[in-house]
């Protein structure tokens, strides 16, 4: 059992959090023709937008209500009205997703009566998807933003179901965390197809952020899940939410539409996925496809090839909670110990990393922890990588962002084929550090003057 | 509050900016700032702009007040390159909490410059201010202030939140924050006849460096540069310079105005973005010292540097010319920086296409200038698809532009260059403008364009996406040509006026109604050109193209 504990600095230095805004932003990216709102001033929604561009290296769709200083004083109402106006007019959404900021949060701008008014005055936005979500910059993080305005578009988009109404016995909604890159969700919808499962992905990254070559221009977002698919989600036989996160919108849907759900908190590592594959077999009523047979003998053979390096390592993680349990478990189950572990949020599962202490902190905190712990691997955002070049020890980028790398979108860790690729990554890193910075010389087992030290070489 | 607004007021009265002198003083009090529209805007805050005014200099912690949003969404994002000090590359924010929101946050920002004082011990700290700790009413100055006293270490207020502004008023705000806290507290050891402070240069991926040598080599001394690559000692002593250079267009002109009016600094706007700019820049420095006392001969070994510079830039840009012929280049930029490489480019056998750029006279790019200025206003408000069109019909071959337009470009499968700020490579003085060709080759003669404009196995040629892309657009201009009232409609309905969202029809409506003749009388009625001013020509083409008949039947 870890203790969780909060810093107690007064400056955050070297933030491993980012804002729960844009964690909702984030989500509504998943959705077909949504445009992303920020209820705030101008930068706030421009510094997110950089954020998501650098990640993905793709135009991402976000947009501001541009409240002024004069505007913060007065109330937001005219901003509202004038942003959901100005862009159902010139870019025809067919959902606009609206998130507050810690800027209208501090004056208490009522958004939801804002809608209600703008419902009334504009008759052809009666039935107009419009999805608002509470989440000031002063409060929890990223995931957490991501968590809240998901749980709220099924609360708002998913339309009830009478008691026992049919049910589409092959269709399972899928919530998966911020946490999964649309590489991710692409391997898991292959694995549900393989069943035989029609998938529902809310929100779905995978159709709008992976990168493909769109038909046609559009300013809002290209592919992610229709507004009409959500609506029809209560007809499935499942919800399956992945990581912890996920719990309170699949809670809703089950309170809306009585679809029961399934919550696997983590889909990297061998008994994971045991237990994933199992559950498929048995909602779809199909023996596991021999492919996945196959792929689960090529982890077990990747987990020996790869201990020899990951066994013994000194990890050191930063990431937000679910993505911070689910890798630091798998690795502690290939023999690795979790000397440092820092988050963003509380969460249920942090009590369950498999540490002495998880802190919700900073990445200084991250790196004054690994210095003082011997650490010997990082785990870390692309933010880590000032700390990595003073730690001179092996890092390896995960989570959002990824700014200074390539491909962030389709790096994989869910699935055998996903955790097979993960730990053969991570040995790699190790190996090729070995080499550029630990290779033996005549003097690296050389007995000193005491007669009694010895300096250790580093091999692991 | 008031200070602030008194600041704000101040940078707005600029009188060397020259949009400012044109001005009224109603127009002048309203200030630079133009309203933005919700939904329909973009760009950064004036929090934003004062960081990238200020972050490069490298051994000053740079703290923000504010919630995570703010520095937790940005830190470590820009590009520019230190010599010494990686103090400010890390991150320091106070992460405001709902109870900091509640009670007031002074009490932790007082904690957090504590904090960092003790932990990395800059030669000073810089606060910034950001909007949610303005609304509760946080003074930062008298924060600033005790803490400096009790710690015994400059902690300078930038008060530049958000909300105030965008990104070109915070480069001011930060400006304003040197001369107030900064400029003149210090001495520097000794002064030379050679000293100069360039301002308004970032060192973004180490470009100074590309001319930083030159300047060496004739003995000439940047005392400080504001900011790249600056040091907080380096600023507080600027004062004595002998003459200033003001890089990158009009970010920070009040500082170099005002340090020529305090100080007597005289300064020139230059650029070190191209060949011949690059040679008047020098030469211009050299004859800025020699005017203020230094030796003459300055000048003699200037022009000698300038020759061999020259010659070998051209030399090296030779080899290009016979793989650049008949290439096309579409320019697409706002960015001042820009012009000054077209002359390079067309030099190297490239042809500039998509603008009207014929020659390359010093009277043509001013001109250019003022064209392509309104021209960013349009591309920002272009559609995707629209950009798209205008690649292939100016049947470029590769486009240069800001990183804004980066993905149509390589959706279409088009050769792109960034040319703004978030690139890889330096593009600065001699050496630098034989980079920016290199790169263009690179990306001109790669293999893989062939294969991407492929269509798939499964798709007829002609039917991808690109092609359907403009039969639409043919489509629907050739919809539009054949309703007559449709056409008079869109006709109608082009924008003018980017800045207050005015239409053609708009203006030639009140034209009309009230048969005006000046843009003046055009603004007065509706308020088109009331922003930046750049849709002024476009009015007055308006007004010529009005039949007088017209004007008399309004009487
Ligand atoms: S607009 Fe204000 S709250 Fe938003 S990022 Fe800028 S300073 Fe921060």
């Amino acid at each position: 059992m870890a203790i969780v504990t909060a810093s107690k600095k007064a400056c955050s230095v070297n933030p491993l959090k980012m804002s729960q805004p844009i964690g909702g932003s984030f989500a509504f990216m998943g959705l077909r023709g949504a445009m992303p709102l920020l209820h705030g001033s101008q930068g706030c929604t421009s510094f997110g937008l950089t954020l998501f561009v650098r990640h993905f290296k793709e135009a991402v769709p976000m947009q501001t209500t541009a409240m002024s200083e004069v505007a913060t004083v007065l109330g937001g109402y005219e901003n509202v009205e004038q942003a959901i106006l100005n862009i159902y007019n010139r870019t025809k959404p067919e959902i606009i997703g609206i998130n507050s900021t810690g800027v209208t949060e501090t004056k208490g701008d009522d958004v939801e009566g804002f809608i209600r008014l703008i419902r009334q005055k504009h008759p052809h936005l009666e039935k107009f998807p419009l999805v608002y979500v509470s989440t000031p910059d002063f409060k929890d993080a990223f995931q957490d933003g991501w968590e809240k305005t998901v749980a709220r578009m099924v609360e708002v988009l998913v339309d009830p179901v009478e008691a026992g109404a049919a049910r589409d016995l092959a269709r399972v909604n899928v919530l998966p965390g911020c946490h999964l890159t649309p590489g991710d969700l692409d391997e898991l919808r292959t694995i549900f197809e393989d069943f035989g499962l029609k998938p529902s992905f809310l929100p779905d990254l995978a159709g709008s952020l992976d990168g493909h070559i769109p038909d046609e221009f559009t300013p809002t977002t290209i592919g992610g899940i229709g507004v009409d698919e959500i609506a029809s989600m209560g007809q499935a036989a499942w919800t399956i939410a992945i990581g912890a996160q996920m719990k309170r919108a699949a809670e809703a849907m089950q309170e809306r539409t009585g679809v029961p759900f399934r919550l696997f908190e983590r889909l990297c590592g061998l008994i994971p996925n045991d237990e994933f594959i199992a559950f498929l077999s048995e909602i779809s009523g199909r023996p596991v496809p021999l492919k996945y047979r196959r792929q689960r003998g090529q982890l077990a053979d990747a987990m020996l090839d790869t201990h020899f390096h990951i066994g013994g390592r000194k990890l050191a993680i930063g990431a937000e909670p679910d993505l911070l349990f689910d890798l630091s478990s798998m690795l502690y189950e290939m023999g690795a110990e979790v000397a440092a572990a820092v988050t963003t949020t509380t969460s249920p599962v942090l009590e369950r990393v498999k540490a002495q202490e998880v802190l919700i902190g900073d990445l200084e905190d991250l790196e004054d922890l690994a210095k003082a712990r011997d650490c010997d691997l990082l785990i870390t955002h692309s933010h880590g990588r000032q700390a990595a070049s003073r730690l001179k020890i092996p890092f390896y980028r995960a989570g959002f962002p990824m700014f200074d790398r390539l491909g962030a979108g389709h790096q994989l860790s869910v699935g055998y084929r996903g955790t097979r690729d993960l730990v053969f990554d991570l040995a790699n890193l190790v190996i090729g550090d070995r080499e550029a910075n630990h290779q033996p010389t005549p003097d690296t087992w050389r007995t000193t003057d005491s007669g009694l030290q010895v300096v250790p070489p580093q091999l692991h | 509050m008031s200070s602030l607004s008194a600041t704000i007021q101040d940078v707005f009265n600029e009188p060397g900016c020259g949009k400012n002198a044109n001005k009224t003083e109603a127009e002048r009090k309203k200030g630079c700032t133009k309203q933005l529209q919700p939904g329909g805007a973009a760009g950064g805050c004036a929090f934003d702009g004062a960081k990238i005014a200020l972050q490069p200099f490298t051994d000053v912690a740079h703290l923000v007040h504010g919630p995570i949003a703010c520095e937790g969404n940005s830190w470590d994002n820009r590009g520019s390159a230190s010599s010494g000090s990686d103090l400010w590359r890390r991150s320091f924010t106070t992460d405001m909490n709902e109870t900091d929101i509640v009670f007031g946050g002074e009490k932790r920002l007082y904690k957090a410059i504590r904090e960092v004082i003790e932990k990395y011990d800059p030669p000073a700290i810089f606060v910034y201010q950001t909007c949610v700790p303005a609304m509760i009413g946080d003074d930062i100055n008298a924060v600033c202030k005790a803490a400096a006293t009790k710690f015994g270490k400059p902690v300078i207020p930038v008060n530049s939140p958000g909300f105030v502004g965008p990104k070109n008023l915070g480069n001011k705000l930060a400006g304003e924050a040197l001369l107030e806290h900064v400029i003149g507290t210090e001495e520097p050891d000794y002064t030379t006849p050679y000293d100069i402070n360039i301002i308004g240069e970032y060192n973004l991926s180490g470009e100074f460096w590309q001319v930083k040598p030159l300047l060496d080599e004739l003995g000439i001394r940047i005392l400080s540069c504001i900011s790249g690559d600056g040091k907080y000692r380096e600023l507080a002593y600027s004062h004595r310079a002998k003459a200033a250079m003001m890089v990158c267009s009009k970010a920070m002109i009040n500082v170099a105005r005002k340090m020529e009016e305090r100080y007597g600094i005289p300064f020139f706007e230059g650029s070190f973005y191209g060949i011949q700019d690059s040679s008047d820049s020098l030469r211009e420095i050299a004859r800025m010292l020699i005017e203020r006392g230094a030796p003459a001969e300055l000048m003699e070994r200037t022009e000698a540097v300038i020759a061999r510079e020259e010659a070998k830039a051209w030399a090296a840009i030779e080899r290009f010319k016979p793989r650049f012929k008949d290439k096309k280049v579409l320019l697409i930029t706002g960015g001042v920086k820009s012009w000054s490489v077209v002359a390079a480019l067309q030099e190297a056998g490239l042809e500039i296409v998509g603008t009207s750029v014929k020659k390359s006279t010093k009277e043509d790019k001013e001109r250019i200038k003022e064209l392509m200025g309104q021209d960013a206003h349009m591309i920002e408000d272009m559609t995707p698809r629209e950009m798209y069109k205008m690649l292939k019909d100016a049947k470029a071959d590769i486009m240069l532009s800001g990183g804004k337009s980066q993905f149509v470009a390589l959706k279409a499968a088009m050769p792109w260059l960034d040319i703004n700020q978030e690139r890889c490579h330096g593009y600065m003085g001699y050496i630098g403008m034989v980079k920016l060709m290199e790169e263009i080759e690179k990306a001109l003669y790669n293999p893989m364009w062939a294969q991407l404009r492929k269509p798939a196995p499964w798709d007829d040629a002609g039917v991808n996406w690109q092609a359907k892309a403009m039969a639409q657009m043919d489509a629907q201009a050739a919809e539009i040509a054949a309703d007559p009232v449709r056409a008079e409609e869109v006709r109608r309905a082009k924008k003018i006026c980017f800045c207050k969202t005015v239409d053609l029809g708009t203006i030639e409506d009140a034209i009309a109604a009230h048969g005006l003749a000046t843009v003046d009388g055009v603004k007065e009625h509706t308020n088109a050109s009331g922003g930046c001013g750049a849709c002024k020509g476009r009015i007055e083409d308006i007004l010529v193209a009005q039949p007088a008949p017209v004007l008399q039947a309004a009487e």
